[in-house]
């Protein structure tokens, strides 16, 4: 186990390598080239030889490249164009907020997405099981920001039993210690504050997380149905052991395997529908942000974002991984 | 089940050119038997008709602020005789912007597809005809390109190129290379290590004879599947984008960018929301349909 | 009463849109403590189907079983399904062909033989693991301590085998049915696996039903034999009178068909033409009609019955003569 651990990490290094590159020539492509972008409209050229100075934009390329890695690996990022506060303190602000919306959207996604996928299966040709199927292959199909506006306008606009935006009432006087409301209102013992949070949540995470259920359901209906028709399933059958050993120990340990492949496939499908979600929410997070900045071509944060996010995604999947070599032990061995 | 797969792998194989027409044949046959497949096609029929007739269609001039005059601040008047879906939030018919946008769409997507589809064909048969070391390089360079979810890498690319239709269909593209690269590769080498290549290769047939005539058509219905569904995907990413602000700056009608419009409105005309949301997912939903029954009408495993 | 009595079973599969299919058909016979039954026959001749219709595992949609199933006094078929798994595994067990399989890829061996354990003897921790150990040692695996704490992939065939065995003989049943246990394996360790069942058979009283295509393990192994044919019984008879006397033209057949160290050089094998099927040209007709040399007009009209003959029962209408059954079926085969 130690050493497939190791490989994998060790797999990572040309990844990240790899990102750092195409990030630095992101940089140096952008309209204006280096200097005009992060100083965006304040550009004076008196302002771009500074910077070109303090950034040594004028030296050789791969000069250049070592300091940006540098500055990487000290989390510095510059600071933003528009308000001149440092990228690192935005990222601390505003990501909390998206990895609540994630948690909350794979929840659903988890929750909902692995009962209805094995109770289709073992209902096979029922109506439960073909709503399933439709339902799954039309919900992949419905945009996130449409399945948001949907929500939105039902439950917050016309029925207003949920927030249609923002993560917290703004006439909640809440302690903020993470920036992760949920978690700060359960430490501060605010449960009143945990609670709005959570309800901020709701449509959001419904919103984001229905492609993902719609795929996990029909990977896990899938699975199951291969798994159900194994021998060992039959041998288990054999020996005489309760359902609930069969379908827990038997059935799903083996049909988790694809479904947590999928799983980790859904997560970058996740943070891209997070930017839509957080749009159409009003929800103060890295997609936020990132739509902020396009807007006001603060190309510093920008970058920042993109770098954290692409690294994010690097290490999630890492983690599905590892989550995949505990769950099949043949893996491991290879 | 095994048996009979291999029997057919073999026997579409083997039959090199005269077989394809069969094997293409029989799954067109099915597919006119598959009721998802009749509303994917009469969507997608829907959704090209509408797009090349949009100028025929509409009712007005998409650009043109008819009732601007009458808008004021939260108030946006509704439907009324000739605009029977109403206006926008800049006094322009919602109908002839809808029927306009569809082609913006339609041109994204399969401007997107083919040019990601081309591109990751070249890539991942290199790859696959080659394999060793250009096979390596190339696939840490899709791995790469994975490692950063596809709306982000188009937003990057959007940013650089600055904001249009455009660069919008670039950005797509790219995203849809590395897909294409990998599903052409995978199934490629999938067919090297098949019993029928062995075959033929063992009564001596050239390499580029066996890539050509063999491996690359058995190749191919995955690609087809792949590349109906991406037009879906693309035609929602282009959507995404535009409604991110990074689509057309003129005021062509398009579909996302329409629905950002909407956006502040929800509580007043909420309905200028959904149309360009349903128009998006007709279209959508029409390539998803067909390419699902595609991908089933194809699978030797369906075959009964 | 026999241990386990099998009155005219029978199981039809049905689906839809397809003709229905008779995989099992009247099918009797009983087994005593104690005693070992070989069942033979090629595959589709319905011998797995009939240990997994008594064992009830055949699925709850699409197959019909009918007759009777009478274990220790108790009817099998009709079992409410919580009591049969009561029975399973631990009075009734069974193994199967492929023991790779038939293993749970993603669960220790271990776990995989503690859980009969827990669920049957009610044994937990650190004695169920104990008693796992002495298992897997009681059917041959060394180390069995560092065995069960690996994975089925990281063992090999026979000791996959012998672990599926441990699992099945966990509880000491009273009838173990193996389902072709060794086909699936090396010569030299088919050998190995019978020797353990019929020590284990020996040791405990088990009754076993040995279902295999393998004339050669019946000979090693079994008091009695059941030839199948395309869902029925077509001779059942000791083993000894089978080999020796063998009457149906199947299974002379069957014994012709293997190469024998005693016969003559140059002497040819008989292969028996055709393959089974289960599609006939006549609605009623011995079903080893179309692949018979020595098939009558009445053959293809009328089913034969399973006529009991003294040593024997058999299903046919113009049976081998002795002296011809002689020449195929000679003694000495590897008794």
């Amino acid at each position: 186990m130690l050493r497939f651990v190791v490989r994998r990490l060790l797999q990572l290094i040309p990844i990240l390598f790899g990102l750092s590159i195409l990030l630095f020539a992101w940089l140096r492509l952008l309209p204006g080239g280096p200097a005009a972008a992060l100083l965006g409209e304040r550009a004076t050229p008196e302002r771009v030889a500074a910077i070109n100075r303090t950034y040594g934009l004028d030296q050789p390329l791969f000069v250049q490249y070592w300091r940006y890695l540098q500055r990487v690996a000290q989390f510095d990022f510059g600071d933003s164009t528009q308000t001149g506060r440092p990228v690192t303190q935005v990222i601390i602000d505003q990501f909390p907020g998206t990895i609540e919306l994630t948690i909350a959207a794979l929840i659903f996604a988890v929750g909902v997405g692995i009962p209805l996928g094995y109770f289709a299966a073992r209902r096979q040709g029922t109506i439960l099981d073909n709503l399933a199927v439709v339902g799954s292959l039309v919900g992949v199909t419905i945009p996130v920001f449409f399945l948001a506006f949907l929500l939105k306008y039902f439950f917050a606009v016309e029925l207003g039993w949920l927030p249609p935006s923002g993560r917290q009432d703004v006439r909640i006087d809440a302690t903020h210690i993470t920036n992760f409301f949920v978690l700060d209102g359960l430490l501060t013992r605010e449960f009143d504050a945990a609670f709005d949070a959570v309800k901020h949540l709701i449509l959001p995470g419904i919103a984001l997380g229905t492609i993902p259920l719609a795929i996990i359901v029909r990977i896990t209906r899938a699975a199951v149905l291969d798994v159900v028709n194994e021998d060992y399933v039959r041998t288990a059958e054999a020996k005489g052991l309760t359902t609930s050993v069969i379908r827990r120990r038997h059935v799903l340990r083996n049909a988790m395997l694809p479904v947590v492949t999928t799983i980790g496939l859904q997560l970058g499908l996740l943070l891209s529908g997070a930017i839509l979600t957080e749009r159409v929410f009003a929800f103060p997070g890295i997609g936020s942000e990132i739509v902020s900045a396009i807007t006001n071509k603060d190309y510093a944060i920008l970058q920042g974002v993109i770098l954290l996010v692409a690294v994010l995604y690097v290490l999630i999947n890492l983690v599905v991984d590892l989550l995949y070599g505990v769950l099949d032990p043949r893996v491991r061995v290879r | 089940m095994t048996t009979a797969t291999q029997v057919d792998a073999a026997g579409g194989v083997f039959s090199g050119d005269e077989s394809g027409g069969g094997r293409w044949s029989e799954a067109f046959r099915r597919l006119r038997r598959n009721p998802v497949a009749i509303l994917g096609a009469v969507l997608v029929l829907l959704f090209v008709l509408v797009a090349i007739f949009a100028p025929w269609l509409a009712p007005h001039d998409p650009q043109e602020q008819l009732l601007l005059g009458e808008v004021r601040p939260g108030f946006v008047p509704g439907p009324r005789e000739g605009f029977p879906l109403g206006v926008d939030s800049l006094g322009r018919d919602e109908l002839s912007r809808l029927l306009y946008g569809s082609r913006q769409s339609l041109l994204v997507g399969i401007v997107s597809t083919l040019l990601g589809l081309s591109l990751g064909l070249l890539l991942g048969g290199l790859a696959g005809a080659f394999g060793g070391r250009v096979d390596n390089v190339l696939m840490r360079v899709t791995d790469l390109m994975l490692s950063i979810p596809g709306l982000l890498t188009a937003i990057t690319i959007t940013v650089i190129l600055g904001p249009s239709l455009t660069s919008v269909m670039i950005a797509i593209a790219i995203v849809n290379v590395p897909i294409f690269a990998r599903l052409l590769r995978g199934s490629m080498l999938a067919q090297r290590d098949a019993d029928y290549v062995l075959a033929a290769r063992s009564i001596g047939l050239r390499r580029r004879t066996i890539v050509l005539s063999h491996i690359v058509p058995n190749s191919l219905g995955p690609v087809i599947v792949q590349a109906t569904l991406t037009l879906a995907t693309s035609i929602i990413d282009a959507a995404a984008l535009s409604f991110l602000g990074l689509g057309n700056q003129d005021g062509t009608p398009e579909w996302g960018q329409m629905l950002a419009e909407a956006q502040d409105l929800l509580g007043t005309r909420a309905a200028l929301a959904f149309y360009p949301c349903i128009a998006i997912v007709i279209a959508a939903l029409g390539f998803t349909l067909l390419g699902e029954a595609l991908r089933e009408a194809l699978d030797p495993k369906f075959r009964r | 009463m026999s241990l386990l009595e099998v009155e005219d079973l029978s199981v039809v599969f049905s689906r839809r849109g397809r003709r229905d299919v008779r995989a099992v058909d009247g099918v009797s016979f009983s087994v005593d403590a104690g005693q070992t039954l070989g069942v033979v026959g090629e595959s589709g001749s319905g011998k797995s189907v009939t240990s997994l219709a008594i064992m009830g595992l055949l699925p709850r949609r699409g197959a019909a079983v009918g007759g009777e199933v009478t274990f220790g006094g108790r009817k099998l078929l009709g079992m409410r399904r919580d009591e049969l798994r009561d029975l399973r595994g631990k009075e009734l067990a069974m193994i199967f062909q492929d023991p790779l399989s038939a293993l749970n890829p993603v669960v220790p061996i271990g776990r995989q033989v503690t859980e009969v354990l827990t669920r049957h003897r009610g044994m937990t921790g650190t004695d169920a693991r104990r008693e796992a150990a002495r298992l897997l040692d009681l059917v041959g695996i060394p180390d069995p301590d560092r065995r069960l704490r690996e994975y089925p992939h990281q063992l090999s065939g026979g000791m996959r085998q012998r672990a599926l065995i441990a699992m099945a003989v966990a509880c000491q049943p009273k009838l173990l049915i193996a389902d072709e246990p060794t086909t699936a394996l090396d010569v030299t360790i088919q050998a190995q696996i019978l020797e353990l069942l019929k020590e284990l058979v020996r040791q405990e009283g088990t009754a076993l039903v040995l279902i295999t295509h393998d004339l050669g393990v019946v000979a090693g192994l079994c008091d009695r034999v059941n030839v199948m044919y395309s869902g029925r019984i077509v001779e059942a008879a000791d083993r000894r009178t089978l080999f020796v006397d063998p009457r149906h033209p199947y299974t002379t057949g069957l014994l012709g068909s293997i190469p024998r160290l005693d016969s003559a050089e140059g002497a040819p094998l008989l292969p028996i033409p055709g393959s089974p099927t289960d599609t006939l040209p006549w609605s009623s007709a011995c079903a080893f009609a179309p692949r018979c040399a020595r098939s009558l007009e009445v053959c293809t009209t009328v089913t034969p019955d399973l006529e009991p003959d003294g040593r024997r029962a058999l299903r046919c209408h113009n049976p081998v003569p002795a002296e011809e059954a002689a020449a195929v079926g000679a003694e000495g085969r590897r008794e």
